[in-house]
């Protein structure tokens, strides 16, 4: 793995007197959470290789207020987005790609009406688009055959309706694909969202990671594909509830590339 | 001539048609009490979503057996509410079957009533089964127990005795055709009934005739009873699943609206400009400030309102919720069934107290709603994806939430340490927002 990676910010760029050609993202689990942290890395490699013209916004970066707003708290949710919303219109930015479902729903949706509009796409969107356009190419490499589940996150499939990309993704590793029962618009929820990754579950007789992960595994998966942090983590947790985490793994669709690549 | 009868059925319908038109005028007046909220745009996708949705039963057939069964029994009612209409006409003018003119089409409609009424005798038997003898999970959650259980297995009553009244009068209107009896015109085929005719050989013309009379006027006042019914019952989601999908949310799912009370006051407290002190102008809300969230029914808007009183109860929305799954104490299609009772509650007081609300110190939080099942809630949407009227509960929990927040800080401790995070760092946990680069350079 090469170690050098290039993550320009908006101020520098600003300072060069340039404008990238797209502002990623980075999100508070990819900036803080030592797994998601991975993540980050392992699209900046993609974004590096494609020789993509982007920008991060580093320090000036803040929670987009998703948990906030899932919590019921509309007052700190709005203060977070009219802040960001300043910082992004101050940087004229056009076009937004994060690797975070949550973000992407609540800047996708819940900011134009605060006066922030861009277009927004999720980081498995974007790499196909690299795909396509011929700017990223994938040779099979170590995944080749195995065996890959999709765990489709709720706020990039039911919330947005995207279910497609993070797939063709897959399947262009030559990898086989097996569905889950529940997937795409019957996909089961992680636990997570709505702000449940941040406290504990309510009563009941069974964790919904757990649940989810059980659905995983009776695909008999070399690998559960994720493509949200939040989702990535209560996954990893379930694998490993299920003491199962010798035998699988559980990677977002950006790390596979990436390391089918073998960046 | 006799009038008698004509009279009878004339005060009969009369009778029926007000009482319906009683309980639709409370019914919109309840509604009315949701806050207002404008769902008039884009209305040529709305038309289509009613279409496909209501009319074309688009949802139902995601799970095939209930999907088509429920296709055959709404097919067969809205087909055989054509027979309804000649009814009617016969009732009040004394003729009988008047659109025999329409000779070998006749026989076709008449026909085709026949074998629909049948397959909805089955229909009916095999969702009478899978409540009550395979037991499915979803018709047996807690929220289903008392009226609901009864009101879905009296719904298949009803419908199954509909049905038999529809096939004894047409048996024996065809044996009296064959007797050549006066005023039992030649007219009709009758595919089904001709087989139950047997049943009624050898009685006496007047027999027949006193069969056949009860058995007409038994049907349409069941009729009669039937739409009067739908008030009480989850059955109206027949008349509502028209109105619900064409007002439904066409945003995406996951997109929850900005409560634009709570941005004026941001922009206030950001914009330097802004005098805080600065006293509201004449005809400004300000003097009475908007609750923040819902704590009651009639904080909800009035399309999460209809929402409550078109759900069908079908529990497909909790037999998918995540939290529900695993034995949480949330059900969405709970979540429906309370705000409708709250709603019918708040009516009803209004109605008791000379047309206004008596304050009963309840409210739909707490009193039908519990805080453990509001934040059992994921936000993934899975029941309003599997609504097949395009119901959103999700919609209710947020806004519950939101009154418990900001209303009256009520989150859970883990959830306020979290958006204190958030207020003092920029991020859910405790990082220093200077930090957010760092990994940047870690190895
Ligand atoms: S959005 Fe909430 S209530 Fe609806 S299915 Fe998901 S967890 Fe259950
Ligand atoms: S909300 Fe919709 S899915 Fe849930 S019980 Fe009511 S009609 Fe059925």
């Amino acid at each position: 793995m090469s170690d050098t990676i290039k993550v320009p910010t908006m101020a520098e760029m600003m300072a060069q007197g340039k404008s990238p050609e797209v502002l990623f993202w980075v999100g508070c689990a990819g900036s803080f959470d030592d797994r998601a942290k991975k993540i980050t890395k392992a699209f900046v490699k993609l974004l590096n290789k494609a020789k993509v013209e982007f920008a991060v916004l580093g320090t000036e970066e803040s929670c987009t207020g998703d948990p906030a707003k899932r919590s019921g708290n509309e007052f700190l949710f709005q203060m977070q987005a009219v802040t960001n919303i300043e910082v992004m219109n101050a940087y004229e930015v056009k076009k937004i790609v994060t690797a975070c479902p949550h973000c992407f729903n609540t800047i996708k949706n819940e900011y134009p009406a605060l006066g922030g509009t861009y277009e927004v796409v999720h980081h498995t969107q974007f790499l196909k688009s690299l795909l396509d356009d011929g700017r990223l190419t994938i040779e099979g490499g170590q995944f080749k055959g195995k065996r890959i589940t999709f765990h489709d996150p709720c706020y990039l499939g039911r919330a947005n309706n995207v279910y497609e990309a993070p797939r063709d993704l897959i399947k262009k590793l030559d990898a086989e694909l097996v569905e889950m029962k529940n997937c795409r618009k019957k996909g089961f929820c992680c636990g997570a969202g709505g702000a449940q990754m941040f406290k504990e579950p309510e009563k009941g007789n069974k964790d919904v990671n757990i649940e989810r992960t059980e659905q995983a595994l009776e695909t008999k998966p070399d690998v559960i594909a994720a493509a949200c942090p939040f989702c990535n983590t209560m996954m990893t947790d379930g694998v490993k509830g299920k003491e199962k985490e010798a035998e699988l793994q559980v990677m977002d669709v950006a790390e596979l590339i990436a390391n089918a690549e073998d960046l | 001539m006799n009038w008698i009868p004509n009279i009878l059925f004339a005060i009969v319908l009369i009778i029926g048609i007000g009482f319906f038109a009683k309980n639709v005028k409370k019914l919109v007046r309840n509604i009315k009490l949701g806050r207002d909220i404008d769902r008039t745009d884009h209305k040529k996708d709305r038309w289509n979503n009613m279409i496909r949705i209501a009319l074309g039963q688009g949802k139902m057939v995601v799970r095939p057996v209930a999907g088509i069964m429920h296709i055959i029994v709404y097919v067969g009612f809205i087909i055989i509410n054509i027979e309804v209409l000649e009814i009617i006409i016969d009732g009040l003018f004394g003729t009988h079957r008047i659109f025999a003119f329409l000779g070998g089409g006749y026989d076709f409609l008449i026909g085709s009533f026949e074998v629909l009424a049948l397959l909805v005798l089955v229909a009916v038997f095999v969702f009478w089964v899978r409540r009550n003898v395979i037991k499915l999970k979803r018709f047996w959650n807690p929220e289903m127990k008392g009226w609901p259980k009864n009101d879905a297995n009296y719904i298949l009553y009803i419908e199954a005795v509909l049905m038999c009244l529809f096939l004894t009068m047409n048996a024996t209107d065809y044996q009296l055709q064959q007797l050549g009896a006066e005023h039992y015109t030649q007219a009709g085929a009758f595919p089904v009934s001709q087989l139950i005719a047997p049943l009624f050989e050898g009685l006496s013309q007047s027999a027949l005739v006193m069969i056949e009379r009860s058995a007409w006027w038994l049907h349409i006042v069941g009729i009669l009873f039937f739409l009067n019914y739908l008030y009480y019952s989850k059955h109206l989601h027949i008349l509502l699943a028209f109105p619900n999908t064409w007002y439904a949310n066409l945003e995406p799912k996951g997109k929850l609206d900005n409560l634009e009370a709570v941005t004026n006051e941001v922009k206030l407290m950001l914009d330097p400009n802004a005098d805080p002190f600065a006293a509201p102008s004449e005809g400004d809300e300000m003097s009475e400030p908007e609750k923040f969230g819902a704590s009651d029914a009639t904080d909800l808007n009035w399309v999460q309102l209809m929402n409550a009183y078109t759900c069908t109860e079908c529990g497909r929305c909790t037999s998918e919720c995540p939290a529900n799954q695993t034995g949480k104490l949330l059900s969405p299609r709970k979540i429906m069934m309370d705000t409708r009772d709250r709603l019918e509650e708040i009516g009803k007081n209004i109605d008791a107290n000379g047309g206004t609300f008596k304050e009963d110190n309840k409210q739909l939080l707490d009193n039908y709603i519990t805080k453990e099942e509001l934040w059992a809630c994921t936000s993934c949407n899975a029941c309003v994806e599997a609504c097949p009227v395009n119901i959103n509960p999700l919609s209710i929990i947020i806004d519950m939430r939101r009154y418990l927040v900001m209303e009256q800080s009520a989150a859970p401790a883990e959830l306020n340490n979290m958006m204190g995070n958030i207020e003092n760092n920029g991020a859910p946990w405790p990082y220093n927002q200077m930090d957010r680069l760092n990994w940047k350079d870690e190895a």
